[in-house]
Order: structure tokens, then C-alpha cells, then sequence
């Protein structure tokens, strides 16, 4: 049976066979994981099982509950001073990921372009290409992993329509300051450009405020802003997230949405009432502080042992370079995984700009930090070139 | 000040290096607020948290909730008659409550039989005592925080971008 030439030439995830390995391996300490390790806070899993108690267990409407866009629209409000319409310009989705696919079908013609950092999250390819878009990549490593005005200046050309940013960044963990932003919105208006914003970490961010774009002079038109409840309240099976944006990219990705998913899951989506109350924040807060003080344990622990790493400004990711050992990240991975048994993720997995480098969530336990520290160390010892 | 606490809390363990490396402050400052905290009896003590339900040959394995109702002292109210109470060994816990009864005591002993002879001969017994209300522990959920079970494993798939 024949299946779509475009689905067949899409890439395969290179790193299949490494994810085998580490699925049938026990006792591994796994710093590969791209989502909290905490659990829900109860009172949003309690609210979540009382609502199936309650029997709603139907559809919502196919924006998601007028309550919970109600609440995001006010929560946004409240942090960020930006208004969005709970009608007309907010949508909730079936985690980011939907969203992100509902963004780039909802605004690519066949051939436009997208511009897409490397390295960076892994969907945001694909969902260009299925979207029939033209994804187009800009190598970051020179600029620590960051977008710059003159970046965005050098990649236009005919055809591009839309950019892709995403901060605090999965796998890099860096971020943009105010300032940062400021310029780089420059050329985005320049350019004209349709900035999908993942922002799905941004409560995750560690040395100063995080900054929405939306909040930038001249932006709010231009851009989709992402975030859900997966990484702040730890609610990723949940499968919630939503997109405030300009109602006419919102009505188109609603078009889509009620076709492809319908709806969110409705428990999750009463759960995610619950999330956004004030009692959460405690948690939220105390969640924060302890990344905060994993990472200021983990990250000179890298540096010191030789593997060279500069300090994430958010979310709960390393992206030490491994360039000294002599090894390619693949090796590298494979390696610490069969003799140490410690799951890390390759560079590369993100794009080839992440040659050289691994992923290493923090998002773990302190006791298995400490452990997977010291594995790393005889790993490197008996391992890298001297 | 409060972090180090927050720390300390959750794991007694974490030693001064390791949580100087993560609030990015010297190890010397660290130590100096930890001794602070001790000298100002904000730390009590470093103890270790025991799931007593598991350990078999247990000496002390009944717990008892005590009400007690006193008569308060004129000069003391009731922490002379509450002093006279805690110090026995047997008594874990002692808070004064609002409500329809004054103490709450937490009492332990080896069988029901030792529980009920302090009840009956230490504790009515006491001057200021009016009256007693024993309720005996049949198990214990979670404590100060912790709950009374093994930590889960990671539920977690081991890999995901």
C-alpha cells in the first residue's frame, strides 16, 4: 500500500533507534525528559476529577469553555497588561502542539516560507512542511543560540511570511531580554513579518521578568502568542495549552481545529480553570524556585567536569557542548547511556546547528542530579579524549 | 534565609556546600545563616522521618489522639497544667485548641493496655484534668507534610523532546 509522498519525505526523527535503546533499557537515570517532574498540584487534579464526577464528559464548544477563555484572557490581563477578546481572539487548543500545527495550516499557502532557528524544538519543521510551507532555516550557533534583527535581515527573501520564536527555547534554554525583544520586533515589522511566539515556558524564567511579545509597540497585530498549562502548573497529559492572536488567524485556526480535534478535553479544560486561580500560584512559585536552585547546582557542575555550558535563562534545559570529548552527540549519548546508564538527548536531535552539544533536562529529581553528575564525570574520564 | 529553610526542609541532608552552589551565595554565608537559624531555635533539631508502620519489632506501636479537658490556673492559664502533661514521655504531641475541648495530645505506648493505664492513672488523675476523650490510631495517611508511602516511580516516558 502506497502512503502520501509527503508524509513519506518527511524526515524520519533520527534518533529512533536511540530512543528504542533507552526504552528498553531499566535503572537508567533519564535526563531526557521534556516535561516537569512534578505532578499536577492536587487541587487541579482534584477539580479535574470532580468534573467527571459531575459528568461533564461531553464536547465544549469548539474554542474551548467561554469560563476557561474568560479566565485566560483576564490572567493575561492581569500579568502582562495585554488585552485580548475571550470571543474573538483566543483559542483553546489540545496542548501548544495543536496549536502550533493550527497556526501554520492556518497561514501558509503552498511555497511560503517560514523562517525556523536551528537548532529548536523538534515540531516546528514538520508542521511547516505538512502545512505545504517552505521551512527555512537560521543557524543560531554563533549568536549563543539567539535570533537577532540582523539574522532575520540576512534570511528574507521572496515568500517569507511567517518566523518562529520560541523563548525561554526547548532545547537551549535561552531567552530574550525586553530589550532584545524590542529589536528584534523591529524587523519583524520591517519584514512584515507573522511571528509565531512559543511562550509555553515563560513562567519557567529565571533571571528576569519574561516579556510576552505581545506586549512590544506594534506587535500584538502580528503575532501568535502560545502558551498552555503544560510546563507552568505540570499538567502535560493533561493536554491544554491556547493561542491569543489577531481574530481573522484566530477564525481560520478555529476552522481547522473543529475539524481536526473539535474541541480540548473538557476535564482538562475545567482543570485548567482551577490552574489559573490564585491558590495555584503557591505552587507554581515553589515549582520555579526549585529549577532555579537545580540549575544553579547542575550547570557549574557541567562546566566543571569539562563540559562547557553557559547559564539557561529559563525552562529546564542544559545544552552543554560535548566538542572536547572528540565524540558526535549520537556517541555521546549512546555512550553515557550504555556505560553509565544516563539518557541525555543528542544536539542534533533539534537540528544540525545542535552538532556537538546534548540536552540535559533538569527537570529531575536532585538526588538523580547529583547521581547522574558523577556518572557524567567517570563517563568523561574514561572516556573523552585528554 | 527562607530558602536555605525550604531546602533543609525537604531534604536535612543537603550540606552547606551544596545549597551555597544553588542560591549562588558563599558556603561561609550559608553557614553562618544556618548557624543563626539553630542559635535562634528557628531549627530545632535534624531528625529523620520514619514510616513506624514498617519497622516489625516496634516497642511503641499504639497511638492514641487524647482530648483533655482542663480547668485553666489563675496566673498560668494553661501552660502549667499543659507542662505538667508534655513532659511525659509518652505524650509526642501536645497542642492547646480552641473549641469544645483544650488539649490535643498525640500518646504512644507499646499496646492498648499501656495507652489506657496512662490515661487512667496519669493523666485523669492530674488536678486541673476534667475529663478525657481517647480515640486510638488505626493508621496513619500522611504526617507534617509527608505522605506515609513509598515515593512513586517516575510515571514519566524516560525520553521526550
Amino acid at each position: 500500500m502506497e502512503i502520501s509522498r509527503k508524509v513519506e519525505q518527511m524526515p524520519p526523527s533520527g534518533i529512533r533507534k536511540f530512543f528504542d535503546l533507552v526504552i528498553g533499557m531499566k535503572d537508567v537515570i533519564s535526563l531526557g525528559v521534556g516535561e516537569p517532574d512534578f505532578s499536577t498540584p492536587w487541587n487541579i487534579c482534584e477539580s479535574g476529577i470532580f468534573s467527571i464526577e459531575e459528568g461533564y464528559t461531553s464536547y465544549t464548544s469548539n474554542k474551548g469553555l467561554y469560563e476557561l477563555r474568560s479566565d485566560i484572557s483576564n490572567y493575561i490581563r492581569r500579568r502582562y497588561g495585554v488585552n485580548y477578546d475571550t470571543e474573538k481572539e483566543i483559542l483553546v487548543t489540545t496542548g501548544v502542539s495543536e496549536g502550533l500545527d493550527l497556526a501554520l495550516r492556518a497561514i501558509i499557502n503552498p511555497g511560503d516560507k517560514v523562517l525556523i532557528p536551528d537548532p529548536s524544538y523538534v515540531s516546528y519543521y514538520p508542521v511547516t512542511f505538512l502545512a505545504g510551507g517552505r521551512p527555512v532555516f537560521i543557524k543560531t550557533k554563533k549568536t549563543d543560540f539567539k535570533l537577532t534583527p540582523d539574522l532575520i535581515d540576512r534570511h528574507m527573501s521572496k515568500g517569507v511570511k511567517a518566523v518562529v520564536l520560541n523563548y525561554p527555547a526547548n532545547p537551549t534554554g535561552v531567552s530574550y531580554t525586553k530589550k532584545e525583544l524590542a529589536e528584534l520586533s523591529g524587523a519583524f515589522i520591517k519584514h512584515k513579518l507573522i511571528v509565531i511566539s512559543d511562550e509555553v515556558y515563560g513562567e519557567l524564567t529565571y533571571d528576569f521578568e519574561h516579556t510576552p511579545l505581545v506586549t512590544l509597540k506594534g506587535m500584538k497585530d502580528r503575532t501568535l502568542y502560545f502558551d498552555g498549562f503544560s510546563k507552568t502548573f505540570a499538567m502535560t497529559g493533561w493536554r491544554v495549552g491556547f493561542c491569543c492572536g489577531p481574530e481573522k488567524i484566530i477564525s481560520a485556526m478555529t476552522k481547522v481545529h473543529q475539524y481536526t480535534m473539535l474541541c480540548a478535553p473538557i476535564m482538562g479544560q475545567i482543570a485548567g480553570i482551577e490552574a489559573l486561580k490564585n491558590n495555584t500560584k503557591r505552587h507554581v512559585m515553589e515549582m520555579k524556585r526549585e529549577y532555579k536552585r537545580r540549575r544553579e547546582f547542575i550547570i557549574p557542575r557541567l562546566n566543571a567536569i569539562g563540559l562547557k555550558c553557559s547559564m539557561p535563562e529559563g525552562a529546564f534545559y542544559a545544552f552543554p557542548s560535548i566538542e572536547k570529548t572528540g565524540m558526535d552527540s549520537c556517541e555521546f549519548a549512546e555512550g553515557l547511556l550504555k556505560k553509565e546508564k544516563v539518557a541525555v538527548i543528542p544536539g542534533t536531535a533539534f537540528g544540525s546547528e545542535g552538532k556537538g552539544r546534548i540536552r540535559i533536562s533538569y527537570a529531575s529529581n536532585m538526588p538523580d542530579l547529583k547521581e547522574a553528575g558523577l556518572r557524567l564525570e567517570r563517563f568523561l574520564r574514561k572516556n573523552a579524549q585528554k | 534565609m527562607k530558602e536555605i529553610l525550604e531546602i533543609l526542609e525537604k531534604d536535612a541532608r543537603t550540606t552547606p556546600e551544596e545549597i551555597a552552589k544553588m542560591l549562588k551565595k558563599s558556603v561561609n554565608s550559608v553557614k553562618t545563616a544556618i548557624k543563626k537559624l539553630e542559635k535562634s531555635g528557628v531549627i530545632l533539631k535534624y531528625k529523620t522521618v520514619i514510616n513506624k508502620e514498617l519497622v516489625k519489632d516496634d516497642k511503641r506501636n499504639v497511638r492514641a489522639l487524647i482530648e483533655v479537658k482542663l480547668t485553666p490556673q489563675r496566673g498560668y492559664g494553661f501552660d502549667h497544667i499543659a507542662e505538667r502533661i508534655y513532659r511525659f514521655s509518652e505524650v509526642v504531641s501536645c497542642y492547646l485548641l480552641s473549641g469544645s475541648y483544650d488539649l490535643l495530645l498525640v500518646v504512644e505506648g507499646k499496646d492498648i493496655q499501656e495507652v489506657s493505664s496512662f490515661v487512667s492513672e496519669r493523666l485523669s488523675t492530674l488536678d486541673n484534668v476534667r475529663g478525657t476523650v481517647t480515640h486510638f490510631l488505626l493508621k496513619k495517611y500522611k504526617e507534617d507534610g509527608d505522605i506515609l508511602k513509598r515515593a512513586d516511580r517516575d510515571k514519566r516516558i524516560a525520553i521526550s523532546f
